[in-house]
């Protein structure tokens, strides 16, 4: 039974995105990358592997060009993804489970407890986040780990607010009082009452994070924070940067891993915008009536003026 | 202004908390990183310079509790310490000649693109369905999508490299030496463009949608259907009823904003080797001056404390809501 309802959740998000262009173009565009992500490696060589001669433009043999120390570029990009994606949805998803705690705690006991915890996030919100990771990056030995942890340390606290916020607006709502004085207890509350009128919010969040998070480890990993020995698309910038690639004019060794990075927070933003489409009647509605204006062949203008004075 | 001193306490809660970070940071990590530079920089420093940088981090036998005090103390006093890599120049001295490229570059970058964003903005949402509302915010979120640093790294290669249109890096041409002269100004501008282009580049986006969204959720209130209704001219409609109000997220935002641009452009400078705060953070970091590293993480989230005053401020005079329940 619960395996049914589920099923009918995910087929009706399924059936949400093909509706929405903006929400499709971004499944696909996340779609193709997961899948160069699963299977890639697979099928290029071994990016450490020097394979020809330094810094050659794009030929039959390494499609993409060689690096500063003559290793095929398109196996770097190919097999950076795997790392980059992955390390980027689990810090997404950490993220947000960080700031759902922190943030529905907040908004739920009220109260000191508020006040203290919303001091928290406040203050980590003020403190500039990149900085802060290269600050404590740089003691920590480098590594996926040490990028995860600086990343979820920087990055919760916006998730944080925003889930107290609604789950402040959630509290006050009937059916949250009715649970409370039936006696059902606070984690029931917080998990089957207040959690599943937050779904869309917090898969919109996983989303946006998990865009943070690909940009800001691929920020850290250009400043030879991260593990260089390591293949990454933030390592291949790194040592782009660091074998003057850009001086020498060999484009070929940093712009394949931008086009990727910006393709993901381009697709992973055009979804989440679809989603705010879907779950967000406001916006359904206003498109719903320029559509019908649209099949009657005219375009929404402005109200009419009931006075109209002379200039 | 009770609300100005409200927020007043908390930026120094959050100034208090940053310094307190910077003091347990070193203490908390694994390995003891201090020891480490020590031993790294045995036989290359003065014995003075050892006993310098000892106390830098208050590796005194002291109790914790007087280090914590001693380095707020100094802290207080702008002595953040002794640099490793610029011995024996303070940590303050070092990050004063990078400080003013920096909020050269970010302050620019910042403004401006505020200042285009929120206009396209409103524009976009004053002409729904022209090309500027439809294609602009797909076009700006792709671009956005992009890390600076890369887009400067592109950037840097067309205008730069191949085209030379613009020099290659640092602030201003080596054969001339700081003065008021058009030749150095202009060589400092020249300079300056393509990093903060890069960075306005990759924030329009951002402020061109939000001010667009709240601009389309504003023009569909009733007050100013009753303007559109009075027959006041458009053009007034938009900026002095639906504009005005629109703008309070986005200031709002602009504060948040500060921080993460201020990191963006501490990325660009590496790309530009611009020699500001970004460009001294890696050095730090590559050579393990953390002396030097923490000061610069200081300094800059003072600058964005005191930034985030100022926007304060400005919301207060923006919105009168704020000052009634200030008073």
């Amino acid at each position: 039974m619960k395996a049914n309802s589920q099923e009918t959740t995910a087929s009706v998000w399924v059936e949400a995105i093909r509706k929405d262009r903006k929400a499709t173009a971004g499944a696909i565009i996340i779609g193709i990358f997961l899948l160069i992500a699963i299977a890639g490696p697979f099928f290029v060589g071994d990016p450490h592997e020097p394979v020809g001669i330094p810094l050659q433009p794009p030929s039959r043999s390494h499609l993409l060009g060689t690096t500063g120390q003559g290793q095929d570029v398109l196996a770097q990009v190919v097999v950076g993804t795997r790392m980059s994606l992955a390390i980027g949805f689990c810090v997404g998803i950490i993220v947000v489970m960080v700031g759902a705690l922190i943030g529905i705690t907040a908004g739920f006991f009220g109260g000191w407890v508020d006040s203290v915890l919303s001091l928290l996030i406040n203050v980590f919100l003020v403190i500039p986040g990149l900085p802060l990771a290269i600050v404590i990056a740089a003691y920590l030995p480098s590594g996926p780990l040490t990028l995860g942890l600086v990343l979820v340390i920087t990055g919760w606290a916006w998730n944080a607010r925003v889930l107290r916020a609604q789950t402040l607006s959630v509290r006050r709502r009937d059916f949250v009082a009715a649970a409370v004085v039936t006696g059902e207890s606070t984690l029931r509350i917080v998990s089957r009452e207040i959690l599943p009128t937050m779904t869309s919010l917090i898969v919109a969040q996983i989303i946006g994070s998990t865009v943070y998070a690909i940009g800001a480890q691929v920020g850290l990993e250009f400043l030879g924070l991260g593990d260089v020995a390591t293949v990454t698309w933030g390592t291949n910038l790194y040592w782009a940067q660091n074998d003057s690639a850009l001086l020498m004019g060999a484009w070929w060794t940093f712009v394949p891993t931008g086009l990727c990075i910006a393709l993901v927070g381009f697709g992973l933003t055009m979804l989440n915008s679809g989603f705010d489409e879907i779950t967000n009647p406001h916006l359904r509605l206003e498109r719903v009536w320029r559509a019908f204006l649209g099949g009657l062949g005219r375009l929404p203008e402005p109200s009419t003026p009931v006075v109209r004075i002379a200039e | 202004m009770r609300y100005i001193l409200r927020r007043l306490g908390f930026y120094l809660v959050a100034a208090w908390a940053a310094v307190t970070l910077n003091f347990f940071l070193p203490r908390l990590m694994p390995g003891d990183p201090a020891t480490a530079l020590f031993a790294r920089f045995r036989g290359q420093l003065s014995p003075e310079a050892m006993e310098a940088l000892r106390e830098t981090f208050g590796l005194t036998e002291a109790p914790l509790v007087k280090q914590y005090l001693t380095y707020l103390g100094h802290i207080l006093r702008g002595d953040m310490g002794i640099s490793v890599a610029y011995f024996p120049s303070e940590v303050s001295g070092v990050i004063a000649t990078g400080l003013l490229w920096t909020i050269l570059i970010a302050g620019t970058a910042v403004v401006v693109s505020f200042a285009i964003g929120t206009t396209l903005g409103i524009i976009a949402a004053s002409r729904r369905g022209s090309w500027l509302d439809n294609v602009m915010p797909s076009v700006l979120i792709f671009v956005g999508s992009f890390p600076y640093f890369w887009l400067a790294m592109v950037v840097l290669f067309i205008m730069g490299f191949t085209l030379r249109w613009f020099p290659l890096g640092h602030a201003y041409s080596d054969n001339l030496t700081p003065s008021l002269s058009l030749e150095f100004i202009s060589s400092v501008l020249t300079h300056a463009f393509l990093p903060v282009a890069t960075v306005v580049v990759a924030t329009l986006g951002g402020w061109l949608l939000s001010m667009r969204n709240n601009m389309v959720s504003v023009l569909g209130s009733d007050y100013v259907n009753l303007a559109k209704a009075k027959g006041l001219k458009p053009a007034r409609v938009i900026m002095r009823y639906a504009a005005r109000n629109a703008l309070l997220p986005s200031v709002t935002g602009f504060g948040m904003a500060l921080g993460y641009i201020l990191g963006g452009s501490l990325l660009t400078e590496i790309v530009f080797s611009y020699p500001g705060q970004g460009y001294l953070l890696v050095q730090a970091v590559r050579n393990q001056d953390y002396p030097l590293m923490q000061g610069i993480f200081l300094m800059i989230t003072l600058a964005v404390l005191g930034a985030n005053l100022i926007i304060d401020v400005v919301y207060l005079w923006l919105d009168p809501r704020t000052r009634e329940i200030g008073r």
